[in-house]
């Protein structure tokens, strides 16, 4: 879907409600976890790994411990590679670290049909046993295709399916808001 | 950006941004080789035949290797131990291949032109691993993606290419590679071994082998393929090796931090001494592992679903 042809519906966060929404599943990150032991974070390309590496920033400053960050693209993992018409570009995988019996954080901006998230579970599976792998999102927004939930959630956000959730972020958009197109 | 057509069949007619495209591709393939399991679940339940109609190890491993690793079931058919020998035509054999269910043709074959009949033959997408003298775009294109990993960009980067460039389809691919990528290219051989204008395909010739070598980035050095070669076309396989064999001493004319590739199977003390082949600067053995992340990236992008 195109979003330029779409208007902007309703602003849900803006930089000062995204701050806080991080900040806060970073304490709930660490209390869940007691602590940072084992702990590691995998953000999914794209939106996913700017803010993998905010929690990170943030739980340092909390902890004064500093937990790893990873980078994950699903592309290969999609469920959908056979029906598209084109083959979608791939992104980088950086995961520097064994993820062999980590507590690994997964993080992305939205969690929607749960699809990414399935793939997200398969490509980490692949690249180790973990000893658990737990969901941060920013923002949820429901209509969930999978038996799948966010441990850690921003903002819940109810929506129409046609509409679009777009998080702009200062890494990746080069600006910082939470908006709904329709 | 995607790939424009449904085959690879060369270089010569391939776009810049589709070169790049393989590229950025076949790195991010790469990680998945450095993984304990390397396998990703991309291309299940499509199927890769490989047919090569000439003897082929490290390219058809090559192909096998990368089509495994993205899942895809791979099956080959070399032309000694099929219906080939009991006369069956090209056409024929891709139209049973095809009926077969391969989803894509991996095809290695002795003449000029053979993948361009296949890809006209069939739907799926045709790879070309090697037609006659003419085109190995893998090849190149895994050559390309070495260089750039190692030089950080193709951009002005001085590669010579010294051999058997007559029968060479690795020159011919990548002379037209690298200089779609911006580098600047020269070839090197007895004359004998130099096709007659190769000047109009942009490069320089040289037929002193430390003219081509001087402030050269690259300097890949061909194979003397005597299996291609009905006239003789140099006296003696010493003589040639006396002047035209990269040896570390020849080597210290080029840049230095030059580059030492060979496509392989290396002819050793004919066109390369040992010193040059197992020399630091010498990148022969990662043209090869390159090679599978750059033929995954080339299976992965030409299998587009039917959406």
């Amino acid at each position: 879907m195109n979003e330029n042809v779409l208007r902007q519906k309703a602003r849900i966060l803006d930089a000062e409600g995204i701050r806080r929404a991080l900040v806060r599943i970073a304490h709930e990150i660490v209390e869940r976890n007691k602590g940072t032991d084992n702990l590691a974070l995998i953000g999914i390309q794209r939106r996913g790994v700017p803010l993998a590496g905010r929690l990170s920033r943030y739980i340092q400053e909390i902890e004064g411990s500093s937990v790893p960050v990873g980078i994950l693209d699903i592309t290969l993992y999609r469920d959908d590679l056979t029906v598209l018409s084109h083959q979608p570009l791939l992104r980088k995988t950086d995961v520097p670290f064994p993820v062999e019996n980590k507590k690994i954080v997964l993080v992305d901006d939205v969690i929607f049909t749960g699809r990414t998230v399935r793939a997200a579970l398969d490509a980490i599976i692949d690249l180790g046993r973990p000893k658990l792998i737990q969901l941060a999102v920013l923002i949820d927004r429901g209509h969930r295709e999978l038996p799948i939930r966010a441990d850690y959630v921003g903002k819940n956000v109810p929506t129409a399916r046609r509409e679009v959730v777009a998080v702009r972020l200062q890494e990746t958009d080069g600006e910082e808001r939470v908006v709904i197109l329709e | 950006m995607k790939l424009q057509n449904k085959d690879l069949l060369g270089l010569a007619t391939i776009k810049t941004e589709e070169i790049e495209l393989i590229l950025d591709t076949a790195a991010r393939m790469k990680e998945i080789l450095s993984r304990p399991i390397k396998k990703v679940p991309a291309l299940r339940g499509r199927t890769v035949v490989n047919v090569f109609y000439e003897p082929s190890t490290r390219t058809r491993v090559s192909f096998e290797l990368a089509a495994k690793y993205l899942s895809a079931d791979c099956i080959n058919i070399s032309a000694s131990a099929s219906s080939v020998v009991k006369g069956e035509s090209l056409k024929d054999t891709a139209r049973t291949i095809e009926a077969l269910g391969a989803d894509a043709v991996v095809l290695r074959h002795p003449l000029a032109g053979a993948p361009q009949l296949l890809a006209g033959t069939i739907a799926a997408p045709v790879v070309n691993a090697g037609d006659g003298a003419h085109e190995h775009p893998t090849q190149a294109l895994l050559d390309l993606f070495t260089v750039k990993e190692k030089k950080g960009s193709l951009k002005g980067i001085k590669l010579t290419i010294i051999g058997d460039i007559l029968h060479s389809r690795v020159a011919r691919s990548n002379i037209w590679g690298f200089l779609k990528m911006g580098a600047t290219v020269s070839v090197c051989g007895p004359a004998t071994l130099i096709p007659k204008d190769v000047e109009r395909m942009g490069v320089s010739v040289h037929h002193r082998m430390e003219e081509a070598l001087k402030e050269a980035d690259v300097v890949m050095m061909l194979r003397i393929q005597l299996e291609r070669q009905k006239a003789a076309l140099f006296p003696s396989l010493r003589e040639y090796s006396r002047l035209y064999c990269l040896t570390p001493e020849r080597l210290s004319l080029a840049k230095p931090d030059a580059l030492v590739m060979h496509p392989g199977p290396v002819n050793r003390g004919v066109e390369i001494s040992a010193g040059a082949a197992e020399h630091q600067r010498a990148v022969i053995n990662e043209q090869v592992t390159n090679g599978v992340a750059v033929r995954m990236a080339i299976l992965y992008l030409l299998s587009g679903g039917e959406g």
